[in-house]
C-alpha cells in the first residue's frame, strides 16, 4: 500500500487491519504518536490524516491508502527548524512529561490552521479530544494562543 | 562564550523540551530492543481465595511460549518495600488478596501467540469472603497517634463543640504514559531493566531481593516518562521484577508494557479513608481543641501505607494553630487492589477534612470562615499539632491575602438553572520526607568537574515532567557562576548515578537540589586550587536544629512548609446536579520559583488533578474491582472541563532551600478539593461531607434538606 507520509510517499508491504499506530511505531520506528489508551479517549496516538485529527490506535493502515498522513516528526521543517507552534510549546511550558505533547500539538496545528482568530474557549475546544494530566491545560492553551498574534 | 547570567528565577528553555515537541524523546515503549519479547501477566479473578490449580490446556503447544511461576523467582518471593507482605507472584496453593493479583507471567515473540497462550490457561481458585468496608476490617497495616495538650473532654471553658464526619474516595493517578518496563539479560548475569519510573534505587532494590542480584548485578535505568504522581513511586518495582523474571527465564530481552485497561485495574490508587473531626471553641472563635479521627483503606497489601498514614495524621489539624490536639489514625487491610503512593501523599484526604472543618465551625459561630482563618493560622513562631516551632517562611497569611487580592469579583450564572459560587482554603505541606527520614536517607549526589570545562550532575532524581532535569543545571550554574551549556545531567542509571532518593514527597528541588548547589559551590572553589577533571560526593545532613521523636510523634515532622491558598469558583445546575469548577485562583509560597514556569506548571497541573478528584474522578467497586477500570468510564477533566487556573508566586525565603525554595511537588493537591466543596455550599446552600461531588450526590444532598 501506498501513502504519502510527513510529505514523503511512502509504499509498505503490511497487512491492511493492523492499527495505523503500530505501522508508524514499529514499522516505520516513528515513535513520536504514543498509545495512551488504545480506544481513542487520550488523543495521545493524534495524527492528521488529508488535515484531519484522527486517533491512529483507531485506524486500520488500509484506510489511509493513498491519503496524506502528518505525525508529529512532520511538524519540523526539513532541516529541523522547530515551528512556530513548538517554539510556542517550549516557551510557554506547555510540555511537561511530553507524552501528550505530540497529539496536543498535532490538534493545536490544525485549529491554528482553520481559524487564525481564535478564543480561549475555541482552544479549549479544539483540544478537548487529548487528555493531558501534567499541566492543567493552562500553559498548553497559552501557549497556542501566542501563535494567533 | 557561554552566557553566565544568572538562570535561576528565569523561565529558561526545557532542558528536554526540544525532544518532547519534534517526537524525538524515548519513552519505555518507543525503545526498539532486537530480538525482544512481548510479556503480559496473568491475575487473579477472584478477590480472595487460594489458588486450587493451574491447568494448562495440552492442546497449546507451550514451547511458544515462556512461563513463569513463582518458582522461577530466585531470590524472595516478596515486593521489596516496607513490609514483606505483597509476592511477586502468587504461588499455587498461594492465598489471593485481591482481584488483579499477579500469579503468572508469559512471554511469546509476537502478540498474537502471547493472546493465543492466555486463552489456554485454566485458573481455579478456592474463595473465601471477601472484606471490602474498611468498618468491617481487622487488619491494621500502621497506627499513628499525635497529642499535643489536653483531649477535648478535659479542655475547659468550651462552648461550641462541632462534630462532622467526611470521606474521601479513590483515584487513579493517570499519568498518560502507562506502566512499563523492558528487562536485558546480560551474558556476564545482570539484568539491564529500563523502565518508566520515578525511584531508580527502588527498582534496584526490588530487583536484588527477588532475582537475588548483587548491586552490580542489577541496572536500572530510566527512560523518558510520561507522568508519575506517584504511581510511579513503588508500582514499578513489580513491572521491572516481572520482565526480569520473564527476560531471565526467555534469556532475551522482554518489553512488559501494560494498556490503559491493566494499568487502571490493576495499579495503586490514592487511598479513601472516613475522617471524623470535633472541634472546641469558644463563641468568640477561640480554638480550643481539635480531635480527629482517620481510617484509611490500605487496600489488599501494605505498600507505602504506613507512610501516607503518617503524612495524613501529621496534616490532619490544618494550617491552624490549637493547643490542644488528638490525631488518631489508621491504615487497615480490605481485599481491594492495594492503594500507593499518590501526590499529596494522605495530606490531601485529612485537609479535605481539616478545611471544611473550619467552615461548619464558622457557619456555627456565624462567622466569616476566612475571619476564622486568619483568627486560627499558624503564624511566625506557633507551634504545629506535632509541636513543631514554625521559625522561618510562614506563608500563610501572604498567601491568603494574595489570593484574596487576585480573586475577580464572583459572576452571577447566565443561566436560569445554574447557581454559582465561592469557597476558600488555606493548607500547608510538608516539604522533603517526614520526621527523620531525611536523615536515615542520606540522599547522595555526585557533581564532576569535566577536563573539557564543562561540569556533570550524578542523581538518581529523575525528570518525571516537573523539571528535575532543567532546575538542577539552573543550581549548579548560578553556583558555578557558568552558563547553562556548559552543564549537563548524567542518565538515570543505577550504574552511574548514586542513590539521591527517591523522587518523591516534594523533596527533589529542595533536598537535592541543595546538595546540587553546594557541590558546584564546593567544586567552584577546589578549581581555584586544583584542576579539573575532579568529583565531589555530597549527601544530606540534617541539620542539627532538626528533633523527631519517631514513637511520640513529636517534633520537627518537616523541614519547612509550603503554603497554599485557593479561591475556586463553580457553577453547580441545580437541575442536573452537574458542578463546574468556572475559575480558580491559587497564591502559593514556594519559598523561591527556581524557574516561574515551571512552577506555575505544576501548581495548575496539581490544581486540576484535585479538581478531577473533587468533582468527576469517580471509581465503582464492584466485587472487590473496579467497575470502570477503562479511560471511556475513568474520567479526568479535559481542556474544556478544566477552568482557567491563575497562579500566583509568593516567594518567602527557606533559609536551606538552593536560594530560598521550598519543594511544592503535592501541596497543590491539597486545597482545590475543600474550596470546591466551601463553593457548591455557597451555591446552593447544601454540604456535601464526601467527593467526588458527583451529579448524584449534588442532586441527593439537595433533596433530603
Amino acid at each position: 500500500m501506498r501513502f504519502t507520509l510527513n510529505g514523503t510517499a511512502v509504499a509498505l508491504d503490511v497487512v491492511g487491519t493492523r492499527r495505523l499506530l503500530d505501522v508508524l511505531r514499529e514499522d516505520l520506528y516513528l515513535t513520536g504518536t504514543k498509545e495512551g489508551c488504545g480506544e481513542g479517549e487520550c488523543g495521545a496516538c493524534s495524527v492528521l490524516i488529508d488535515g484531519e485529527v484522527v486517533d491512529s490506535c483507531l485506524v486500520a493502515v488500509g484506510q489511509v491508502e493513498g491519503r496524506n498522513v502528518v505525525t508529529v516528526e512532520g511538524l519540523a521543517s526539513q532541516d529541523g527548524k522547530l515551528s512556530q507552534l513548538q517554539q510556542a510549546f517550549i516557551e510557554h511550558g506547555a510540555a511537561q512529561c511530553g507524552i501528550c505533547t505530540p497529539g496536543m500539538l498535532l490538534a493545536a496545528h490544525v485549529l491554528l490552521q482553520q481559524a487564525k482568530r481564535l478564543s480561549a474557549a475555541d482552544v479549549r475546544e479544539g483540544l478537548a479530544g487529548n487528555l493531558c494530566r501534567c499541566t492543567g491545560y493552562t500553559k498548553i492553551i497559552d501557549a497556542v494562543l501566542a501563535c494567533t498574534k | 562564550m557561554s552566557d553566565t547570567t544568572a538562570t535561576v528565577g528565569r523561565s529558561v528553555p526545557r532542558r528536554e523540551g526540544g525532544d518532547k515537541v519534534t517526537g524525538r524523546a524515548r519513552y519505555t515503549d518507543d525503545l526498539a530492543i532486537s530480538g525482544a519479547w512481548f510479556g503480559k501477566t496473568i491475575r487473579s479473578t477472584v478477590p480472595r481465595g487460594r489458588i486450587r490449580s493451574i491447568t494448562l490446556d495440552p492442546a497449546f503447544d507451550w514451547r511458544r511460549v515462556v512461563l513463569v511461576t513463582a518458582d522461577d523467582i530466585p531470590g524472595d518471593n516478596v515486593v521489596q518495600l516496607i513490609r514483606d507482605d505483597q509476592p511477586v507472584l502468587a504461588p499455587k496453593g498461594g492465598e489471593i488478596r485481591h482481584k488483579e493479583e499477579p500469579i503468572l507471567l508469559l512471554a511469546a515473540a509476537d502478540r498474537d501467540t502471547l493472546e493465543e497462550a492466555i486463552s489456554h490457561i485454566r485458573i481455579e481458585y478456592d474463595t473465601a469472603e471477601p472484606v471490602y468496608l474498611i468498618d468491617k476490617a481487622t487488619e491494621v497495616f500502621s497506627t499513628v497517634e499525635i497529642r499535643k495538650g489536653k483531649v477535648l473532654e478535659e479542655v475547659e471553658d468550651v462552648e461550641v463543640v462541632v462534630e462532622r464526619t467526611f470521606r474521601v474516595g479513590l483515584q487513579e493517578q493517570l499519568y498518560i504514559e502507562p506502566q512499563g518496563a523492558i528487562a536485558i539479560p546480560e551474558r556476564d548475569g545482570s539484568i539491564k531493566v529500563i523502565g518508566s519510573l520515578q525511584c531508580p534505587y527502588y527498582v534496584h532494590r526490588a530487583l536484588k531481593r527477588a532475582l537475588r542480584l548483587s548491586d552490580a548485578e542489577a541496572v536500572v535505568i530510566q527512560a523518558e516518562t510520561g507522568g508519575g504522581f506517584g504511581g510511579k513511586e513503588e508500582y514499578p518495582s513489580i513491572v521491572a521484577v516481572h520482565a526480569a523474571l520473564l527476560a531471565r527465564k526467555a534469556g532475551r530481552p522482554v518489553r512488559l508494557i501494560y494498556d490503559r485497561h491493566e494499568d487502571l485495574a490493576a495499579t495503586t490508587k490514592r487511598h479513601p479513608g472516613v475522617i471524623k473531626h470535633r472541634t472546641a471553641v469558644k463563641k468568640d472563635g477561640t480554638l480550643l481543641a481539635q480531635d480527629i479521627e482517620i481510617v484509611l483503606d490500605g487496600g489488599a497489601y501494605c505498600t507505602l501505607t504506613p507512610v501516607v498514614l503518617s503524612r495524613a495524621a501529621i496534616h490532619a489539624a490544618g494550617a491552624y494553630s490549637c493547643p490542644n490536639v488528638r490525631i488518631r489514625a489508621r491504615a487497615v487491610a480490605t481485599n481491594t487492589p492495594p492503594n500507593g503512593a499518590f501526590r499529596g501523599f494522605g495530606a490531601p484526604q485529612s485537609l479535605f477534612a481539616a478545611e471544611l472543618m473550619v467552615e461548619h465551625v464558622a457557619e456555627r459561630l456565624g462567622m466569616s470562615s476566612v475571619d476564622l482563618r486568619r483568627q486560627w493560622m499558624l503564624r511566625l513562631g506557633d507551634t504545629t499539632a506535632t509541636g513543631q516551632v514554625l521559625t522561618e517562611s510562614v506563608g500563610s497569611e501572604l498567601v491568603l491575602d494574595a489570593a484574596l487580592n487576585a480573586a475577580a469579583p464572583l459572576r452571577r450564572a447566565d443561566v436560569p438553572t445554574c447557581r454559582r459560587g465561592r469557597g476558600l482554603s488555606l493548607v500547608f505541606h510538608g516539604s522533603g520526607f517526614t520526621g527523620s527520614g531525611e536523615k536515615k536517607l542520606q540522599g547522595t549526589i555526585g557533581f564532576e568537574a569535566l577536563a573539557d570545562g564543562t561540569f556533570r550532575i550524578l542523581t538518581a532524581s529523575t525528570e518525571i515532567g516537573q523539571g528535575t532535569k532543567t532546575i538542577f543545571c539552573q543550581l549548579a550554574a548560578d553556583a558555578l557562576g557558568v552558563g547553562l551549556d556548559k552543564v549537563v545531567l548524567a542518565p538515570q542509571d543505577t550504574s552511574l548515578v548514586p542513590d539521591s532518593g527517591p523522587t518523591v514527597a516534594s523533596r527533589t528541588a529542595m533536598i537535592v537540589g541543595r546538595l546540587v548547589q553546594e557541590a558546584a559551590t564546593e567544586v567552584k572553589e577546589r578549581l581555584k586550587r586544583e584542576k579539573a577533571p575532579l568529583r565531589v560526593e555530597k549527601s544530606y545532613i540534617q541539620p542539627d536544629s532538626i528533633h523527631w521523636d519517631e514513637n511520640t510523634y513529636r517534633g520537627d515532622a518537616y523541614p519547612v512548609y509550603a503554603w497554599a491558598c485557593t479561591i475556586a469558583d463553580v457553577e453547580v445546575d441545580i437541575t442536573t446536579g452537574e458542578v463546574r469548577v468556572t475559575d480558580l485562583v491559587t497564591a502559593v509560597d514556594c519559598g523561591k520559583a527556581l524557574h516561574p514556569v515551571m512552577a506555575e506548571g505544576q501548581i495548575e497541573g496539581g490544581c486540576l488533578q484535585a479538581v478531577g478528584w473533587a468533582t468527576i474522578e469517580e471509581i465503582k467497586m464492584k466485587d472487590g474491582g473496579y467497575q470502570n477500570d477503562r479511560l471511556a468510564t475513568y474520567l479526568i477533566p479535559t481542556a474544556l472541563d478544566a477552568p482557567r487556573i491563575r497562579t500566583i508566586l509568593v516567594e518567602n525565603p527557606y533559609s536551606r532551600g538552593p536560594f530560598g525554595a521550598k519543594g511544592i511537588g503535592e501541596l497543590p493537591m491539597d486545597g482545590p478539593a475543600p474550596a470546591i466543596i466551601a463553593a457548591i455550599h455557597d451555591a446552593i446552600g447544601v454540604w456535601l461531607d464526601e467527593i467526588p461531588a458527583t451529579p448524584e450526590k449534588v442532586l441527593a444532598a439537595c433533596a433530603s434538606r
